[in-house]
């Protein structure tokens, strides 16, 4: 019986590896090398800020598609674009160094309520309800949507406004695709203004709901010797490059031509030190739901 | 009639996962997202039912005339992690997109007891090839099912203001047995 047992589990066993040793042969798959050279020298953090599923099929598609360059991956940055262009033999191109951005101030602007909001904490929850419990329907929510995105822990809440650390800030994007109300934007390290709120309504209307909302007055587009400041949809457009192309002997005029100082130099008001302590802290007992109602 | 039955009662009366506690790892780890939690389903019923058949063979021709039932637990397992490892292999060949989308989910196969419960339970019942058969997909249809409705819940969780120390497992835990207790109503439907 001993010999039976043995006999059988030995043989099930010889002729399962067998089959396997057999069908990774002929089932076996050729994979480029490359491939995993390549998603190593990638930061590993699959955010998608490449626009590729993860680190691997970026790898995947830029050693395999020559249309896609090498300097697609924001959270590395230039070294790894440079690292990439090496291992793929593409020309890395110039990186522009980014950083995630919120075009919105609704502490300072004493922003109205429009009705008190007791429900799923996320800003997306609260959107829609009536586009959320602030008057200003593009004001920033302030449940952390984008902070419970960000892979980096670059973000946290303050006073129901979100704060970027740019030092931890990698430009991935994931933050500006979570945002229900759009106020996040990726705009470059080197940006010298910027405006600081993103609404879409009318003069009258920001006027109404904001202390510091941006009316769309256009004072700004026609002082700027650059014309890099636009209107679209009553919302305010600057294109960075020409801006930093035309270089500071303009001396902000845009800035000091606003009449509501919505429009600012960047540098350094942007860059706000993350808190010293939990730099994730979302309030949760900021609207509380009560469950025994 | 008796196929119905078999169907019925090993999707919601006996199902493998909420009346029989088999395959529990999955259930908890892979029911976050209901997209994932069809992956994990899907290849749980090819690999069940392969496994069924299989083991099933293995038993009639090897291991009863023999008489060595007694290994019939180690045998399985043996077979069982041998062809999950073949199904990876045949599938990334193959048919890259399933792999793709499976891949992840394969490996952790081997080592879940659904299967080894399916092919093991199949025997106790005596179950000719082809009730076995249908047996087999009946019960990972059953899994689907449970895997599925536990991933739409917990997607619910996400938006629900949940106290702290009930977030993530513990939740899914009381939800488990809430379902499970759900799953005990459908006992008097057959009897």
């Amino acid at each position: 019986m001993i010999a039976e047992s043995v006999v059988t589990l030995f043989g099930l066993g010889f002729v399962s590896a067998s089959i396997l040793s057999v069908a990774s042969r002929l089932l076996a798959v050729e994979e480029d090398p490359r491939i995993e050279v390549v998603t190593e020298a990638l930061p590993g953090a699959n955010c998608g800020g490449c626009g590729f599923a993860g680190c691997e099929a970026y790898a995947t598609a830029v050693l395999n598609d020559p249309n896609v360059p090498p300097n697609r991956c924001c959270a590395g940055g230039p070294d790894v674009a440079k690292r990439v262009a090496e291992l793929t033999g593409k020309a890395a191109g110039e990186v522009e160094p980014m950083v995630a951005f919120r075009r919105c101030v609704k502490v300072e602007g004493k922003v109205a309520h429009k009705y008190d909001y007791a429900g799923a904490t996320t800003c997306a929850g609260a959107k829609l309800l009536d586009g959320g419990p602030d008057a200003c329907r593009y004001s920033c929510i302030g449940f952390g949507d984008c902070v419970r995105a960000c892979p980096f822990d670059a973000m946290w809440i303050e006073d129901h406004l979100v704060h970027i650390s740019p030092a931890k800030c990698t430009s991935c994007g994931t933050c500006v695709r979570t945002c229900p109300n759009g106020i996040l934007e990726l705009i470059p390290r080197r940006a010298r203004v910027m405006v600081f709120c993103s609404s879409k309504d009318k003069g009258k209307a920001v006027k109404d709901v904001c202390e510091a909302g941006c009316i769309s007055c256009g004072a700004c587009v026609k002082k700027c010797p650059a014309k890099a400041i636009a209107i679209e949809d009553n919302r305010i457009v600057i294109d960075h490059k020409a801006c930093l192309a035309y270089g500071p002997s303009c001396e902000e005029i845009c800035v000091t031509t606003c009449p509501r100082s919505i429009l600012r130099c960047l540098q350094p008001e942007t860059v706000s030190a993350p808190p010293e302590t939990e730099p994730a802290h979302i309030p949760e007992e900021t609207h509380v739901v009560d469950l025994n109602a | 009639m008796d196929i119905f039955l078999l169907f019925i009662s090993a999707i919601f009366v006996n199902n493998i996962l909420l009346a029989q506690y088999l395959g529990n790892c999955p259930y908890l780890g892979c029911s976050k997202e209901k997209s994932v939690a069809i992956g994990m389903g899907a290849a749980v019923l090819f690999v069940i039912v392969l496994a069924t058949v299989i083991t099933f063979l293995i038993q009639k021709y090897i291991m009863n005339p023999f008489q060595l039932g007694y290994l019939q637990t180690i045998i399985f397992i043996l077979v069982i992690a041998a062809l999950v490892q073949f199904v990876e292999m045949f599938l990334k060949k193959m048919v890259p997109p399933l792999y793709k989308s499976l891949g992840i989910y394969l490996p952790l196969i081997t080592t879940n007891c659904a299967v080894l419960g399916v092919a093991i339970l199949v025997q106790r019942k005596e179950f000719d090839l082809w009730t076995s058969f249908l047996y087999s997909i009946a019960a990972s249809l059953g899994f689907l099912l449970a895997i599925v409705l536990m991933a739409g819940i917990r997607e619910r969780f996400v938006v629900t203001r949940l106290p702290r120390s009930m977030q993530g497992v513990p939740s899914g835990l009381v939800m488990a047995g809430i379902m499970s207790l759900a799953f005990l109503a459908f006992k008097g439907m057959i009897a």
